[in-house]
């Protein structure tokens, strides 16, 4: 089908006005806030930390320095490589893709639940009180869980009260609220997708496999799963990527003596007002997510299309 | 291959929380059988198939296989295998993939699982197909696939819950002969649930006939058509004239009936033989074939006055709508035998019966289905 027969097509169904404006809409959407602004972050990647008198001025040429920075650091840097920098982001990484699987390891027996088991009344009671703890703002709720585990909070009061450890325990420096908060904050983002995907899961399949022989936990790991894959890569992918590029959360529930790569970006454009190096080590954040998920995709036999399912 | 064993329903009662499912049910299903359970849909019968494959446990009373009660052993641990009405193919194997399935279940090595899916593949006609999906396969291959997926845990028992109804009307008709087929074969007990008697008739040993949740005749094809138990059943089973009246009189198991197209004489039902008394409300049922339109012989008992208003031509039988003075319609089939001798729409005619065709029953509800 040509281009012109296509696009005459899409008006014809969805009428002139309808059409033009859904066009409208999706160009707009991803020119000015897509395309354009990641443009802009690369051509700010690629500049020299130059005052304003100096910007279009003779030295003001495109550079990698920037990302070499983020992997060698400073000249003449003793050991050779940014360890400060790379570790960071090296951690951010691995505790991103850990909350991911700790947020899959909880969200997956509710959705199924919620998916195959409960009914009518139960399952929207359920989905209600999934839904309403997201009314409290973000940046409240990450504050709550600092009380809650806090040095006299809530846990810490319990368990003392309960003569099961002397002393509080830090969660917060143990970075273990941190983990509760950005896994808390992304279940629905996983849970809704999964439910999706196990929800149109034929009810006879799940009987036909029971009636076959199979014993409940390999009723999912033959049936179950591998029909709600793109479902559970969609809720991965979105967790993954924002847990990954979160920053309220690790600002305030993370451990002093931890950074999350985020914060670093964010103290390169707001505290160093070096705006080339912030924007390099967004694209860095952003390129690597993206490859790594277009890679576990791979492994587990995902195709990108499959996910808008 | 495990030959079939025996299923009794022993005093069945399943209940979800008011609602009386299906109740006194009472059944012995020899090993080997091909027994049906025929209904219109919501009269239970889908529930029995699932008591007995253990998706439910019975409210009271006692489901035994092969003389073994099967109180709170669950469908992977019965010797049954049920095919769905879907089907429940698993569309993300491939198709030996779902025949060996149970195989697999049992940790069996895939060499040996992939030889026995091959042999199977070979039973059901399907032979170096292993490897395809089961979207690329027909109706009746997928239906083929589900039936060696089935035998392929080696039940003593096989459920099937209407499977057939989802296949265009050739292919249904070629499954039920292939179905059949395969069930001699194999020499399992088969259980089929349907809401079409053309199925249950052709097929089965035995068939249970249900509404509301009640079996009303346990028989073999021919007694349940020509000697129905009830009302309902006489209705349900085929197309029946049912001609409401009153016994008159009671004589050597032939009953004489005042309905609205007259004085009738029918056969009483073996099954009412004691129920029909003079003066009691009863049914005389006359299938349209039974009406014949050549009244040599015939008594005023046994002949009904009509006027010829409708005619279906359907090639190997004409089918005439007919309505006496009282209003009472009845429809007659006259097997083709020419065009002569056929009445035109408006013109009066006798049809006379054989009372040992016609059945008188003691009143009941009737089949809502025409």
């Amino acid at each position: 089908m040509t281009k012109r027969s296509w696009l005459g097509a899409f008006l014809d169904r969805n009428g002139l006005a309808l059409g033009l404006y859904i066009l409208f809409a999706v160009s707009f959407w991803l020119l000015f806030l897509i395309i354009l602004p990641q443009l802009a972050m690369i051509d700010f990647s690629l500049r020299h930390d130059l005052p304003a008198a100096q910007q279009g001025g003779p030295l003001d040429v495109w550079t990698f320095e920037n990302y070499r920075h983020f992997i060698f650091g400073l000249p003449g840097n003793p050991d050779g490589w940014n360890r400060l920098d790379v570790g960071v982001f090296g951690r951010t990484i691995v505790a991103a893709a850990f909350v991911t699987i700790l947020n899959f390891a909880i969200c997956y027996p509710v959705a199924y639940y919620l998916a195959q088991v409960a009914q009518g009344r139960q399952a929207r009671v359920m989905a209600v009180a999934l839904v309403v703890p997201y009314w409290v703002n973000e940046i409240l709720r990450a504050f709550a869980f600092r009380i809650i585990f806090g040095a006299t909070g809530v846990i810490n009061s319990t368990l003392q009260a309960l003569g099961i450890i002397d002393l509080p325990i830090d969660f917060i420096r143990a970075d273990i609220a941190l983990y509760a908060g950005l896994g808390y904050a992304y279940v629905l983002l996983m849970v809704f997708p999964l439910y999706n995907a196990i929800e149109s899961l034929d009810r006879n399949q799940i009987e036909a496999a029971r009636d076959l022989g199979a014993p409940w936990w390999r009723i999912h790991t033959r049936i179950v799963l591998p029909f709600a894959k793109p479902g559970i890569t969609s809720g991965c992918t979105m967790v993954f990527m924002l847990a990954a590029g979160a920053l309220a959360a690790p600002q305030i529930l993370g451990g002093p003596s931890n950074l999350w790569f985020t914060q670093l970006i964010y103290g390169q454009f707001f505290e160093s007002v070096n705006w080339p190096r912030g924007a390099a080590y967004a694209i860095i954040l952003l390129v690597a997510c993206t490859l790594l998920v277009l890679l576990v995709m791979r492994l587990f036999k995902v195709r990108l299309g499959e996910i808008g399912k | 291959m495990a030959g079939g064993v025996s299923v009794e329903l022993d005093q069945l009662l399943v209940q979800f929380d008011k609602f009386v499912a299906v109740r006194d049910a009472n059944v012995r299903i020899e090993p080997g059988e091909f027994f049906s359970f025929l209904g219109p849909s919501g009269c239970g019968k889908t529930t029995i198939l699932r008591t007995i494959s253990g998706f439910l446990e019975p409210t009271a009373g006692s489901v035994r296989i092969d003389g073994k009660d099967m109180a709170y052993i669950g469908p992977n641990k019965r010797p049954t295998a049920l095919i769905f009405q879907n089907l429940a193919l698993f569309p993300l194997m491939t198709v030996w993939e779902n025949i060996a399935f149970s195989l697999e279940m049992k940790g069996v090595a895939v060499a040996d699982r992939r030889k026995r899916a091959d042999e199977l593949l070979a039973l059901i006609a399907l032979d170096g197909q292993g490897d395809k999906y089961v979207h690329e396969l027909s109706g009746g291959q997928k239906q083929r696939v589900a039936i060696a997926r089935a035998l392929c845990a080696e039940p003593s028992v096989l459920l099937l819950d209407e499977p057939l109804s989802a296949l265009d009307l050739k292919l249904r008709q070629h499954m039920r002969t292939e179905l059949r087929a395969i069930q001699r074969r194999v020499g399992l007990t088969f259980i089929y649930i349907t809401h079409d008697q053309g199925e249950a008739l052709t097929m089965s040993d035995h068939v249970a006939v249900m509404r509301e949740g009640v079996i009303e005749q346990i028989g073999d094809g021919r007694s349940i058509y020509d000697d129905p138990a009830t009302a309902f059943v006489a209705s349900f089973v085929g197309e029946n004239n049912a001609l409401p009246g009153r016994v008159a009189e009671v004589r050597d198991g032939m009953a004489l009936v005042d309905t609205t197209v007259g004085r009738l004489r029918a056969r009483i039902a073996t099954a009412a033989r004691d129920q029909l008394r003079v003066g009691a409300e009863a049914i005389v049922f006359i299938r349209p074939e039974a009406l014949d339109l050549d009244t040599a012989g015939a008594s005023d008992e046994t002949t009904i006055h009509a006027t010829v208003i409708g005619e279906e031509f359907e090639g190997p039988n004409l089918h005439l709508q007919l309505r006496h003075e009282s209003g009472t319609e009845l429809r007659a089939s006259l097997v083709n035998k020419g065009r002569t001798g056929t009445a035109s729409i408006g013109s009066s005619l006798a049809a006379a019966f054989d009372p040992m065709k016609a059945v008188a029953l003691p009143s009941g509800a009737l089949s809502a289905e025409e």
